[in-house]
């Protein structure tokens, strides 16, 4: 057996029919390229204006902001109705994201654990709200939350979330659940655990990504509304959706702030993408058709 | 999975179908009353039985606003869905490129929804948006609240910007689950490109893709927020959707009864239009007896 | 068809290796005759499946040729190289019936349909499933969709060879067997080089004409089963081979002597004076249980296994394994063990050792 030839070369790569191959790879990285470009230009002329006076706004196109300034950012941030419209938004959609996941998370164990009187039904109609237009609901919304008196309030907006978070949590952990063997929910039965100390020691650890992937999609869909958050608030609750109406005013568009307090909304978003972005595509696989 | 038959599990559901129930069928409830009753307000009904539909079915703004929403959903996903497993195919499979790109296409996905419609309302404004304005400087007429064909173009073109990603994700979760011995097969049999996408790449997106059509379908059936931002559903009612139609008539002109009628028939044709989406598909491939592996 | 050589070929997944222990696969030279049923044995991480996916075209070598016939294909892509490959986990083409699977390299490759038609038809009875041809691949068991993979391999008549990746993996234990018969048929009847990737040494012992012995990144050994079994070259081929393996004892060897402690044990031949760790080894049917003479041992168990019982006993320390023939008796807890001479293999740093001449009766 001889030892590795030190002096032996790397053999030359001379003949390679792969040109063809090649072509094809970078035709399909510069579709990317573009496609990725074609996403991020609309973001950048809103950051572009957010740097920009009214008075540069409104005087033409250019690609930088010529008279650089954070104006409109201080604005936002020395304006109470401004900045509380992101900490009412945010109040309640982690509320809700709580919410959601928790009682998803025992309902998704039974549908995937057991089967039971009406499962698939039941499965169905919760899918079912999923398909509800919100603007079907935003005036019924309005009556039963006046009603119960809890109009005006975060609690309102992250019960009213529900409805469409929740199937959706229950969809996306009953598909991490199904990938857990129930043979570990045996052995820890077996081994004397209660359901409770069972659940929560050993079962949640093992779909934690799932329950951080349900998570993000509650977020990412309570932050996006604002139809339903605007019908169900008012005064005490403003949401960053009623405050950004503030920028038209007798003086006319208030451009810069308006930019601004959009490219605000975005960075909540891109953080918790950061976050879970090794489980984005996953929670999609997962889910159960 | 072999599953045990428990009716207790029911009390694990309990509390989704409080919260659920609490958030649909009260709701539901109202819009049903409203639906046969009118009122002239003070919590006074009477019973109109099925007049409501009866208006709301031949009223040709109701014809007219489904009209352009099937037209509108159906353009929408015949430019998202190819779109979208287009770029999922070029998405490298793994590496810092492969998160950076995801978290990229993941950020329209992100941001609320009326921040996206004032997004596209500036971006393509003549006067001072990057879009607009380069359309007038090639000399391109393009005005959206006077040309209807302008202002279609930019919400669909807004609504591909915000969505096709989520087509991707889809897409590409289901791409990365295909093992190696796949493609490694298709290069020994000499399949073309086009051979491996459609014997090795589609059928195993099959999954996913349902939940795509399906997830885009409900999503563009009931857009509201982005059309009325950058629209307002004009120039006229030509940009005037099912939703945009629907809280116009609600809360523009009070007219409960028929909204509430209105709101049922648009609930029923999106149930019935997701079933008929989810039933052929899941028949295109007739056997469907999967052997556990 | 072709025969398929091996020159100095080696692998590396390191862009820089630094020396031989970052190759998954040190050099091989190695010749695979046309026409030859081969199993490439060894255990996980030995690089049998580098050596594999260099063959098949997937991975390309650090450094060395890979020849098809006379024909250099070390760069080729692999759908030049004209192989089949049957893979770990069934893959086939789950929307297309048997029929357009089996058809599919045909199709691909711009053949004629009726040639196509025959040929399909020709294939399905050779792996027996003409009955199944318009069904669907995708409700079919997991051996049915090995043996589509199969097909699709033989379908092409100019295939240079089949390549195995541990192909039974996920096959039921009462169908590995039959399929195996299958397969060793369908390669006396129709000659295709079948290179048959497997850590299961009963599978390659029973598939193969030649069994390739891996380990750590090298070929140690190639040869007929007898071979393997009789006279491995390396200690890993001794007691990875033969169920329970080799027995090795650490020995000196003194001409045509070992020394075992103050014991002596007579060996088959004359050896000259050996370098390293030397040691002999002997496999558990060749050894016999005396009352009177041979070494002395301490009994610790014995193993009923069905069809034999295994003694497992103590010499010196070292664990030794003795097949005990039928009826056989056997002392409380020490007895003395007897070598077969001419079957004891002599090893210095874990290669096997010729004698320098050899007793007349030892004939090797």
């Amino acid at each position: 057996m001889t030892a590795i030839d030190p002096t032996l070369t790397v053999v030359p790569r001379a003949r390679r029919p792969r040109d063809h191959a090649r072509l094809h790879k970078n035709v399909s990285r510069g579709m990317l390229i573009l496609y990725i470009l074609f996403l991020l230009v609309p973001i950048y002329w809103l950051v572009n204006m957010s740097f920009k006076t009214n008075a540069e706004i409104l005087s033409g196109v250019s690609l930088l902001p010529q008279d650089f300034t954070w104006h409109n950012y201080a604005v936002i941030f020395s304006d109470s109705t401004w900045y509380m419209g992101y900490v009412n938004s945010l109040i309640y959609v982690v509320l809700n994201t709580l919410i959601s996941v928790t009682v998803a998370l025992p309902a998704a164990y039974a549908f995937s654990r057991y089967s039971f009187m009406g499962d698939k039904h039941l499965f169905f109609w919760l899918l079912t709200n999923r398909m509800a237009p919100a603007a079907v609901f935003a005036l019924p919304f309005f009556q039963l939350y006046s009603s119960v008196g809890l109009f005006d309030t975060h609690i309102a907006v992250a019960l009213a979330h529900c409805l469409f978070n929740v199937p959706l949590a229950v969809w996306i952990l009953e598909g991490f659940m199904r990938g857990v063997p129930k043979e570990v929910d045996e052995t820890a039965y077996i081994d004397g655990h209660s359901f409770g100390g069972f659940f929560l020691k050993i079962f949640m650890p093992l779909i934690a990504s799932g329950i951080g992937v349900a998570a993000f999609f509650c977020f990412m869909f309570s932050w996006v509304d604002l139809l339903i958050s605007r019908t169900l608030t008012s005064v005490h609750v403003k949401t960053i959706g009623v405050a950004m109406t503030r920028t038209s005013s007798a003086t006319g568009l208030d451009y810069g702030v308006l930019a601004a307090a959009g490219v605000l909304t975005i960075i909540p978003g891109a953080l918790v993408i950061w976050f879970v972005r090794n489980y984005i595509a996953k929670g999609f696989a997962l889910g159960r058709v | 999975m072999l599953k045990t038959q428990n009716n207790k599990a029911w009390f694990l559901v309990l509390p989704v179908l409080l919260l659920v129930g609490f958030s649909a069928i009260l709701p539901l409830m109202t819009v049903v009353n409203y639906a046969f009753n009118d009122t002239f307000g003070n919590n006074a009904f009477f019973w109109v039985g099925l007049e409501w539909f009866r208006d709301v079915i031949r009223s040709e703004r109701m014809h007219d606003a489904l009209q352009r929403q099937l037209i509108f959903s159906a353009i929408i996903l015949a430019i998202e869905i190819p779109l979208g497993i287009a770029i999922a195919l070029t998405l490298p499979k793994r590496g810092v490129w492969a998160s950076l790109t995801l978290v990229l296409l993941a950020l329209p996905l992100l941001i609320p929804w009326n921040v996206v419609g004032t997004i596209w309302q500036l971006f393509t404004r003549i006067d001072i948006g990057l879009l607009g304005s380069t359309l007038a400087a090639l000399g391109v007429d393009f005005n959206l609240g006077r040309d209807a064909i302008d202002a279609w173009a930019t919400l669909i073109v807004m609504d591909v910007w915000h969505w096709t990603s989520l087509v991707t994700l889809l897409c590409y979760a289901g791409l990365q689950s295909i093992p190696e011995a796949y493609y490694q097969a298709g290069r020994i049999d000499q399949a073309s490109r086009w051979a491996v996408f459609r014997y090795i790449e589609l059928p195993k997106m099959q999954g996913v893709l349902l939940i795509a059509v399906l997830l885009r379908f409900m999503d563009s059936f009931m857009i509201y927020t982005e059309p009325f931002v950058v629209t307002g559903g004009g120039p006229g009612s030509t940009t005037t959707f099912l939703s945009v139609d629907l809280v116009k008539m609600a809360i523009g002109q009070f007219d409960l009864g028929p909204a509430a009628a209105f709101s049922l028939m648009y609930f029923l044709v999106i149930l019935l239009i997701s079933w008929v989406f989810y039933t052929v598909m899941t028949n295109l491939d007739q056997e469907k007896e999967e052997v556990p592996e | 068809m072709a025969k398929i050589t091996l020159s100095n070929l080696a692998h590396t997944y390191f862009p820089y290796p630094r020396g031989e222990q970052d190759y998954a696969l040190k050099t091989i030279d190695l010749t695979w005759d046309d026409g030859g049923a081969y199993a490439l044995l060894g255990a996980s991480g030995c690089g049998k499946s580098t050596l594999l996916n260099l063959i098949s075209g997937l991975r390309r070598p650090s450094q060395g040729r890979i020849l098809f016939g006379d024909g250099d294909v070390t760069d080729a892509p692999t759908a030049e190289r004209n192989i089949a490959q049957v893979f770990q986990f069934p893959v086939v083409y789950d929307t297309m019936t048997v029929r357009e699977n089996l058809a599919f390299p045909l199709r691909n490759r711009g053949m004629k349909k009726d040639y196509i038609q025959s040929r399909v038809d020709q294939v399905a009875q050779m792996i027996g499933m003409e009955d199944t041809l318009s069904r669907k691949a995708r409700g079919l068991t997991a051996d049915a969709k090995q043996k589509i993979s199969l097909g699709r391999g033989m379908v092409r008549e100019d295939v240079n060879a089949i390549l195995f990746d541990e192909p039974l993996t996920v096959i039921d234990p009462h169908l590995k067997w039959e399929l195996r018969t299958q397969l060793k048929k369908l390669h006396q009847d129709f000659g295709h080089t079948m290179i048959y990737v497997t850590h299961d040494q009963t599978e390659a012992l029973t598939f193969a004409d030649k069994v390739v012995v891996m380990h750590d990144g090298r070929i140690v050994q190639v040869g007929t089963p007898e071979e393997l079994f009789e006279r491995p070259a390396h200690t890993f081929v001794g007691y990875f081979i033969g169920s329970p393996g080799m027995n090795l004892l650490d020995a000196v060897i003194d001409s045509d002597v070992a020394r075992i402690g103050e014991h002596k044990v007579p060996l088959g031949g004359t050896f000259g004076p050996l370098t390293g760790r030397t040691q002999i080894g002997i496999r558990p049917e060749h050894v016999t249980v005396s009352r009177t003479g041979g070494l002395p041992a301490t009994i610790l168990r014995v193993d009923d296994v069905g069809r034999h019982r295994i003694l497992r006993a103590e010499v010196a320390g070292a664990p030794v394994a003795v097949v005990l023939p039928e009826g056989a008796e056997l002392p409380a807890d020490s007895c003395r063990l007897i070598f077969q001479p001419e079957k004891i293999g002599v090893f210095a740093d874990d290669w096997r050792m010729a004698p320098e001449h050899p007793k007349d009766r030892s004939g090797s």
